[in-house]
């Protein structure tokens, strides 16, 4: 089967088949597949090294990558540069947040903000500074403030929030509760909970169990650049025991 | 005979960011043998603390004693060579040098021997580099380029090179981040058992609970610069003010969880 | 000196400083985005120049003066904007992920292709532009008659300044640039056309060099020497102002000028009966400047400590010689002592193994603080310089003996390495090229200008070695022994305790530190060792010439010596000794034969960086790694 250059209504959100991809010189994934529902939240989990992020940076085109087949709601994306990716509905919260340090809360969310009527390519809900700052109160009362000058979970926050500006179909989380207070954690779960239930795709990289089980229907657990084990979130746990990889310490 | 003054004794430190108090009035001290997590939420004054004992940051009051003697506003490298450790959150090593050469070269650091110009440094420090690659688990990789190894190894080397200094106290800048569960407690393991045979006194930051519950002797918690608990890990865990401003739990969390 | 004249050099030091503003804004503009030091930047400035003092002219018959002028201005302006958009297209975008190293020598490849183009389309004469109409005149002020043109020139800067700070500030486009100078794929990620952005941004920078250069046309004639000249003071300003911010680099210019300006003002005065041309002192005080502010804030007046560079891919371990390697350099060290003998059947071949004995040495210690340091020098050829004229000015005004000649050109090198060494080391990546590459320029300068001890533009002749190094054959044998004795030192300590640290200090400053070592000072000798051993080559060279000049001090020298380096590969110890030999023999032969030997120089280092990153060795490794794959399977 080959991409269709339209999107289909019956196509899933993600599907990848066959990925390959790069860090520098070196080959991180090994012809991964994966496959994200409309609607679905799905959890990529594996240690450290093991081709998370590069797997979520090479949806969005930030990783040197080939693949059988990379299709977004049925439209391949796998010739197309990053910021294509990112107008055709996908959301990027990457690791460590890389907030725009120097720029005002506000100045980050704009950046996000979608422009132009000329790419009118169906995307996900609509959102706005009102409706995003509605989803994190605490972002409300720092508009003015330089992103430098917020804590860790505070930037989480807004790393999410400036990625639903563009008004995503898709959101890919890297790692979303790494060296976040426990308190913190808690509210992006409920967050990301209110997103899933307004109709978003998630598909969310993680080591903490706490989220992906509020979160997630399946999981991938990935393993030097290969899918180990694929299923339910309630058979992880007795997957990734054995593994070595997942849960608790 | 008195007791043995601890390792490490931070006394009343305070630290100022134009106008905005980011430590206040913090002591805590550190027996030899311990293993002390410092925790708290973001932006509430780890780092800043954390910089300070490592002399990168000067405090506007307060002062740092290692074993007996101020330290306060010496130089990272000086107080290097008091006999501090360090580790970092994303660890640091010499990435074009093989394992054994990382540390070899911590080794002739140590014993201030970095200008010599004309001995190979490959026959200097061999065998004691050798054992401590061996009692971190990395004996079988000496010979690999460090850039060639895995991150739970390279973490694993890091540690190797923070004790070759024969540090008397260690601080490990999270320690586990970045790995996965099951290297997190054999890395966690490794610094309890190397504590305990060494008589070192570790201090460290961390966003694991599972590893400061499960692993340390007792933690401190830091709010807005402010000391607001120091005890025994279970005593630390149940207080409600920590609780509140870090902790959480109207979830059930993972300690929730059988 | 009066007060009139120094209000009149307070206003010329302005309206200098106006167009030194234009070029280092603009390349701090596009470091800020693009993370690339545009070497070239010197060069859109010259080229802003060039096309207005031809554009003007021509608009001016049909259009009239004024409108040819100021059209003139805008067109080159242009010009040189489109010219900066092609060139990132074309050549930049190919190297945001190169290391730094080859970023820097593309732009400088860059550089000289359009020199050279610019001498095809111009010919060597300078030109002189058309007077501003409408602002020829003069204005009174305090009783003193100013140039018109000095005074628009001088309001011009700041006016630049703030539409920069409003564009930055107040716009999108100023947003996404600040934004993309964080952190530009999380610019893409947000579905911002980040290749457009670079190309808009590299196009804006350009211009405005292009549009300082332009507006020079009244002022001075448009001169092949600019390009390395405005680069150099940009530099200063750059480093001085501090990287990335705009207002550190109008306030640097400002600075700078103004001293300038102030010695000039000062003119020629008399002390103790020795007459003094302060205005040479100009040069001396731009480096006090630099110094005074490096000491006091590392970063330069605005700027902040830059985000760690990509380095490239660690190098692999270094490894001793294996027995076929011994071998190897046995034999051809036996081959280069036998040279005098080959000589006598190929006369041409002593001379030539004279060449590659120097340069070999001359790469060597650059590849020491640049491989094993870490540390790109671009100014590298300044201490081959010292050595050479400290060697011939002790030869032939002083009358030493060969031997102290020779010592006190190698004194004087390490004196001027450890001098320039201690403030470079400071300092990080693309600062410490920066610096580098600035300190040389001063170097150059000042030997170009201290007629009485250096000779000038002609440099110093007769520089012959005494007995027993007087003959053909004396001279080189000496040489290969001082050579062969440099190049095992060098190689010796690499893999000593010294240079296990250099080579730690690089990898890693933060767990060098916290293992107690002491990185500045490990890196400061060892570029006063490698400048010591620079100037053991120069002043090698200045007896094997008979003569020296300016030339052996210029930057394009110091470009030589990376691209030796580079075309032997910088991952390993022999590379440049390879790299030194290949070089020479490119240089005297082919190089020889053409008038625009620099853009071919230029097209040699565009091939290594694009097409062989690693250079001869590196090429030999991969070729032995294939073949032993080979052999295996």
């Amino acid at each position: 089967m080959t991409a269709s250059p339209v999107p289909t209504a019956m196509a899933p959100m993600l599907e990848i088949d066959g990925l390959d991809a790069w860090y520098g010189e070196a080959q991180i994934l090994f012809g991964l597949s994966l496959t994200v529902g409309r609607g679905e939240a799905v959890a990529l989990v594996g240690r450290n090294g093991a081709g998370k992020s590069t797997t979520l940076k090479a949806i969005i085109g930030l990783a040197r990558r080939r693949a059988r087949r990379l299709a977004l709601r049925g439209a391949d994306i796998a010739a197309l540069p990053t910021h294509a990716i990112a107008r055709l509905g996908v959301g990027y919260v990457p690791e460590d947040r890389r907030i725009f340090t120097e720029l005002t809360v506000a100045e980050n969310l704009d950046l996000g903000r979608r422009t132009g009527a000329s790419d009118a390519a169906p995307r996900g809900p609509r959102w706005s500074v009102e409706e995003v700052v509605a989803l994190f109160p605490n972002l409300g009362g720092m508009l003015d403030r330089p992103g430098g000058q917020m804590s860790g979970g505070e930037q989480q926050m807004l790393s999410v929030a400036r990625a639903l500006m563009g008004d995503p179909a898709l959101l890919l989380l890297d790692e979303p509760s790494e060296g976040v207070a426990p308190i913190v954690v808690e509210q992006m779960i409920d967050a990301l909970l209110r997103l899933k239930a307004s109709g978003l795709s998630l598909l969310i990289s993680e080591q903490n169990s706490a989220l992906c089980e509020a979160i997630c229907e399946r999981a991938y657990l990935i393993e030097q650049g290969e899918l180990r084990w694929q299923g339910a979130m309630d058979g992880l746990a007795a997957a990734s025991e054995t593994a070595g990889i997942f849960g608790k310490i | 005979m008195s007791a043995p003054s601890p390792v490490l004794a931070v006394r009343g430190i305070a630290k100022s960011y134009g106008g905005v108090r980011a430590l206040d009035g913090v002591s805590f001290e550190i027996a030899a043998g311990e293993l002390l997590a410092l925790i708290g939420p973001n932006g509430a004054g780890k780092s800043t603390c954390f910089n300070i004992v490592n002399g990168q940051l000067r405090p506007d009051a307060g002062t740092v004693h290692i074993l007996g003697r101020d330290v306060t506003g010496l130089p990272p490298r000086r107080i290097a060579g008091l006999g501090v450790g360090r580790t970092f959150q994303v660890a640091a090593v010499f990435p074009s040098m093989t394992a054994l050469e990382n540390v070899q070269m911590a080794l002739i650091a140590a014993r201030r021997g970095v200008f010599g110009f004309w001995h190979p440094a490959r026959r200097i420090a061999r065998e004691e580099a050798l054992a401590l690659l061996e009692q971190t688990g990395m004996g079988a990789q000496a010979e690999r380029p460090a850039a060639a190894l895995a991150y739970g190894d390279v973490k694993r080397l890091e540690l190797a090179m923070a004790l070759a200094g024969e540090p008397k106290l260690l601080l490990m800048d999270e320690p586990t981040a970045g790995m996965a569960a099951g290297e997190r407690r054999e890395m966690i393991a490794l610094v309890r058992r190397l504590t305990r045979a060494r008589g070192l006194a570790v201090l460290f930051t961390e966003h694991s609970m599972d590893v400061v519950f499960g692993h340390a002797d007792r933690a401190i918690v830091l709010a807005r610069g402010r000391l607001i608990a120091d005890g025994p890990v279970d005593a630390v865990r149940r207080d409600p003010l920590v609780r509140e401003v870090y902790l959480g739990g109207t979830r059930p969390g993972r300690e929730a969880r059988p | 000196m009066s007060l009139d004249s120094l209000l009149f050099q307070a206003v010329n030091g302005l309206a200098s400083a106006s167009g030194l503003f234009l070029v280092a804004a603009g390349l701090s503009v596009i470091f800020g985005v693009t993370r690339i030091v545009n070497m070239a930047h010197g060069s859109f400035y010259m080229l802003g120049l060039y096309i207005a003092v031809t554009l003007a002219p021509l608009l001016g018959e049909h259009l009239g003066g004024a409108a040819g002028f100021w059209g003139g201005i805008a067109g080159a302006t242009l010009a040189v904007a489109l010219l900066g958009a092609a060139v990132e297209r074309v050549l930049l975008r190919r190297l945001y992920n190169a290391p730094e190293l080859y970023q820097l020598l593309a732009t400088f490849a860059l550089l000289l292709i359009i020199n050279d183009a610019a001498l095809f389309l111009w010919g060597p004469e300078d030109i002189l532009g058309p007077r501003a109409p409408g602002l020829s005149g003069s204005v009174e002020l305090l009783g003193r008659r100013l140039p018109q043109y000095d005074v628009f020139l001088a309001l011009i800067g700041p006016v630049v300044l703030v539409g920069l700070h409003l564009l930055l500030t107040r716009t999108r486009f100023g947003r996404l640039i600040r934004a993309a100078t964080q952190d530009r794929e999380m610019v893409a990620a947000l579905g911002i056309n980040e290749a457009l952005l670079f190309t808009a941004v590299f196009a804006l920078g350009a211009g405005i060099a292009g549009f300082g250069g332009a507006l020079q046309m009244a002022r001075e004639p448009a001169s092949l020497s600019l390009d390395l000249s405005v680069l150099g003071e940009a530099f200063v300003v750059v480093v001085v102002g501090g990287m990335g911010s705009i207002k550190g680099a109008y306030l640097a210019a400002v600075l700078v000028a103004e001293v300038k300006a102030l010695c000039t003002a000062l003119g020629v005065i008399e002390i103790a009966g020795y007459t003094f041309n302060m205005s040479w002192l100009t040069l001396v005080a731009e480096f006090l400047v630099m110094a005074v502010v490096l000491v006091l804030r590392p970063h330069g007046l605005f700027g902040r400590a830059l985000a760690a560079t990509k380095a490239g891919e660690a190098e692999p371990p270094l490894l001793p010689l294996d027995r076929r390697g011994r071998a190897l350099v046995l034999a051809a060290i036996l081959l280069f002592a036998a040279m005098p003998l080959i000589g006598m059947f190929f006369r041409y071949a002593p001379v030539l193994a004279l060449d590659m004995v120097i340069a070999a040495l001359f790469a060597a210690s650059l590849h020491f603080v640049m491989g094993p340091g870490g540390m790109a020098s671009f100014g590298h050829a300044a201490y081959f310089g010292l050595g050479a004229y400290g060697t011939a000015f002790a030869a032939t005004q002083l009358g030493l003996s060969t031997p102290l000649a020779f010592a006190t050109g190698i004194g004087t090198a390490a004196a001027g390495a450890a001098l320039f060494g201690w403030f470079c080391v400071r300092l990080e990546g693309v600062y410490f090229t920066m610096l580098t590459l600035a300190f040389a320029q001063i170097v150059w300068s000042i030997v170009y200008q201290w007629e009485d001890v250096t000779g000038g533009s002609n440099g110093l002749f007769g520089v012959w070695p005494d007995w027993p190094f007087d003959s053909r054959a004396g001279l080189y044998l000496a040489a290969l022994a001082v050579a062969l004795g440099g190049l095992a030192l060098l190689r010796r300590i690499v893999f000593a305790p010294f240079g296990l640290a250099l080579r730690a200090g690089r990898d890693s400053r933060l767990r060098a530190e916290a293992s107690g070592i002491p990185v500045a000072r490990v890196r400061w000798l060892s570029f006063a060792l490698a400048g010591t051993l620079c100037g053991a080559a120069g002043g090698l060279f200045a007896f094997a010439k008979g003569s020296i000049s300016p030339e052996a001090i210029s930057v394009g020298r110091s470009i030589d010596g990376l691209v030796m380096v580079l075309l032997g590969g910088v991952q390993s110890l022999m590379g440049p000794l390879l790299g030194a030999g290949a070089f020479t023999l490119l240089q005297d032969t082919v190089m020889r034969e053409t008038d625009y030997w620099r853009a071919l120089l230029g097209l040699v280092i565009l091939v290594l960086v694009l097409l062989f990153p690693f250079g001869i060795a590196g090429g030999l490794r991969r070729v032995a790694r294939l073949r032993r794959a080979g052999g295996a399977r």
